[in-house]
Order: structure tokens, then sequence, then C-alpha cells
């Protein structure tokens, strides 16, 4: 903590607090909605219409521009709610708890987008729906992991309780994250190696490359608010006999 | 840092740490069955099962294609830059076979080391180009440059 300057401290102890978190959240949704509106129609143009075919695969090749950043997203999100989940366990600071579990579902979504994608990509490029190679296994097991984490924390009813039990199961699979991005390098599999994000330069035509990242971005993006908007349902639950909320509640006449 | 958090820092830190030992074990262990298929090295220098079904992958070699009677059944060689294996297989082949691409077939050994094959899909490089781009690529390097399979 001592590297980071002292706003940004101030900022992180002041977004910890839930209602803070609520009343900024819902200031910044607007700006995030546009932003990934814009992120995703360039994108989309980009990958779909500008962008060349492939020289192999024609136009087959353009589900990249979802099976991609769905894939980068599954990988990404799991590592967000593991370590959420650490640093509820730690500090025992409750929007950590939240944002673990509202982000197991956003994952798992994203998770099960890349499997479809990809085994509809599979059928005509490889010739089968499905292998189990190391690659797609690992992955399936990354859904089996969300899975287990959502039906961990619904079966539990205190939900502290819950969120520490979660934690720890999440932490534990942070071990299949290296295994599945590292699959394809250390063991042989029909999936292909990486394209772009390796050490040499990507294997993929920058005009390709744009349009990819674009969505990439507009992926992490939607994160952003799908993430805020089940984070602020599942605070006003948990905190639903809290000042706060009956004021919030009031002020907006629904009580 | 308060000392009760740095204990739980250090437990979670020790818990991920043996977990992840443990999956390595688990996963150093498991080597070879985590292989999708042999490379022709392998089943060249006998490693690979005896009368019994696997998988083969490796790259097309060029000019290699043939179909000997004119029919379904199409022959071709494999290789992995290293030791060749003859594969035949009848059937549909998928979209992305080709010449000088890489592809794993699943089949099994006949007693003249030809490897019959049941299914054949193709692997996909991590290559992605415009048409143009290829063309100008093959101008410039006009032997098949060594692409992995």
């Amino acid at each position: 903590m001592f590297l980071v300057p002292d706003p940004v401290v101030r900022f992180f102890h002041r977004m910890a607090s839930p209602p803070h978190f609520y009343a900024f959240t819902e200031r910044l949704m607007p700006w995030l909605v546009i932003i990934f509106l814009l992120l995703t129609a360039t994108g989309l143009y980009g990958g779909l219409y500008l962008a060349p075919p492939d020289y192999q695969q024609g136009d087959s090749y353009r589900i990249i521009y979802i099976h991609v950043p769905s894939a980068w997203m599954s990988l990404f999100i799991y590592v967000v709610m593991a370590i959420a989940g650490a640093i509820g366990l730690i500090w025992r600071i409750k929007l950590a708890e939240v944002v673990m579990i509202s982000s197991a579902s956003v994952g798992a979504s994203f998770t099960f987008i890349a499997l479809v994608t990809g085994s509809l990509w599979g059928k005509p490029m490889w010739g089968t729906w499905w292998v189990w190679d190391a690659r797609l296994t690992s992955e399936l097991i990354l859904l089996f992991l969300y899975l287990g984490v959502i039906g961990l924390y619904g079966a539990i009813d205190d939900k502290r309780t819950a969120s520490k039990a979660v934690a720890i199961l999440a932490l534990v699979g942070v071990v299949n994250i290296p295994i599945i991005h590292y699959s394809v390098e250390w063991w042989n599999t029909l999936h292909q190696g990486p394209t772009v994000a390796k050490m040499d330069k990507p294997s993929i035509h920058v005009s390709m490359l744009t349009p990819l990242l674009l969505m990439a971005l507009s992926f992490k993006v939607y994160y952003l608010i799908a993430l805020i908007l089940r984070t602020r349902v599942e605070l006003l639950q948990r905190e639903r006999n809290s000042q706060w909320v009956k004021v919030k509640a009031t002020d907006e006449g629904r009580l | 840092m308060k000392p009760a958090r740095k204990q739980r820092l250090i437990l979670i830190g020790l818990m991920v740490l043996g977990a992840s030992i443990a999956t390595a074990f688990a996963l150093k262990s498991f080597n070879d069955n985590l292989m999708y298929f042999f490379p022709p090295t392998d089943v060249v220098e006998g490693k690979a099962p005896k009368d019994a079904l696997f998988r083969l992958g490796g790259m097309v070699i060029k000019g290699s294609v043939e179909r000997p009677d004119k029919g379904m059944m199409v022959r071709f060689r494999l290789t992995d830059f290293n030791k060749e294996v003859t594969v035949e297989y009848t059937g549909i082949l998928p979209d992305l076979f080709r010449e000088g691409q890489g592809i794993v077939a699943h089949g099994k050994l006949n007693a003249q080391g030809v490897f019959i094959a049941e299914e054949v899909l193709a692997k996909h490089d991590e290559n992605y180009m415009p048409p143009e781009v290829k063309a100008t690529l093959k101008k410039q390097v006009t032997p098949t440059s060594g692409q992995k399979p």
C-alpha cells in the first residue's frame, strides 16, 4: 500500500463502502453503456465487414470476433473472482465478496459462449463438434468451476459464510487458469496454439487484429456493466435492513 | 498489515501453492494420456500402441495426396519434419484438409505399417491473414517454409 498514491487509496477506501459504491456506479453507468455501444459497433463493423476473409477459412473465421474475446473473458473474470475472494477472506470486505459472487454468472456465460461458438466453428473446420483434447477439456472444467461457485453460494443460507466457502473454492480453482492457457503448448491438442498472446508478434494480420482487440475491449466493458448491475442488486439484498437502503427506498418512493 | 490479516494472507498463499503442486504432480503423471495424438516419429519408433486405436497427428506432405483406385479412398503421407507415416482413409475429408496443413487421424496401424484412419480431423494453425498477403508471402519464400503442424 505504501507505493500507491494517497488519492488512489482514499478512492478505494470510499468505494468499499456500499452506499458510496451504489451512488458512484449510478453516475458511472450511462458512460459505460455509451462506451460499450461504441466499441461493439466499431468492433463488429470492422470484424464482419471491413476485415478481409482468411486465406484458408474464408469467412468462417469471423467467429473469432466472438469466440476469442469470450474465451479471454472467461479466464479474466475467473482471476478477478478469485482475487476478490481472497480480498474478502483476508480483509473481510463485504463489497469484495459481492463482486466475487456477481462475477461468477457473467464468467460462466462467457465460458459457455466460448465453448458453443468453438463447437460451431469446429464442425466445418476440424470436422467434429467436440474432442477431448487438453484445451477443450480444461475450458469445460472452468465452466464446471463457475457452476460450482454459483451452486455452493446458493446452497448456504448465511451469505457471509457462503462467501468464505466460495472464495476457497474459487482460489483452489485458480490452478486451472494457467493450465487452460498453456494447454496448447504443453500437450498435443487439436486446438491451435496462441495467435495473439505470445512472445512473438501476433500471427494475425493487422486488419483482422484491430477489430478483435476492439471486441475484446467491448467485452471487458460489458463485463463491468453486468458486474455493476449484479453487484448493486446483491448489495441491496444483503443490506436491506441498513439505514442507507431504507433512505434510498423512501426517497425513490418505493416503500 | 494487522497480524491476523497477514496470517490469513499466508494461509491462502499456502493453500493455492499446495493446490498447484498437487495439480502439477497429477498432470505430470498423466502427461502421456493428455497428449491428443502421436507424432509420426513415435509411430515409426514403435512407441505408439500396436493393434489398438490411437490418434496420429502431422502435416500432410505436399504432393503426397492420391486416390489410387479413383474412389473415396485417399492415401497421403504425414510428417513431423523428422519421420513419415502413410495414411489411408475412406470418407469425406474436412474443409481445412489440404496439402501442407496439419491434420489428426484416428485409426490403427496395419501389418505393413500403414495407418488405416477411421476419422480425419483438420488441425487449424494459428495464422490468420487475407488471401493477398498469403500470395505475396508465397512469392517471397518459394520452398515450403518449415510450418509446424
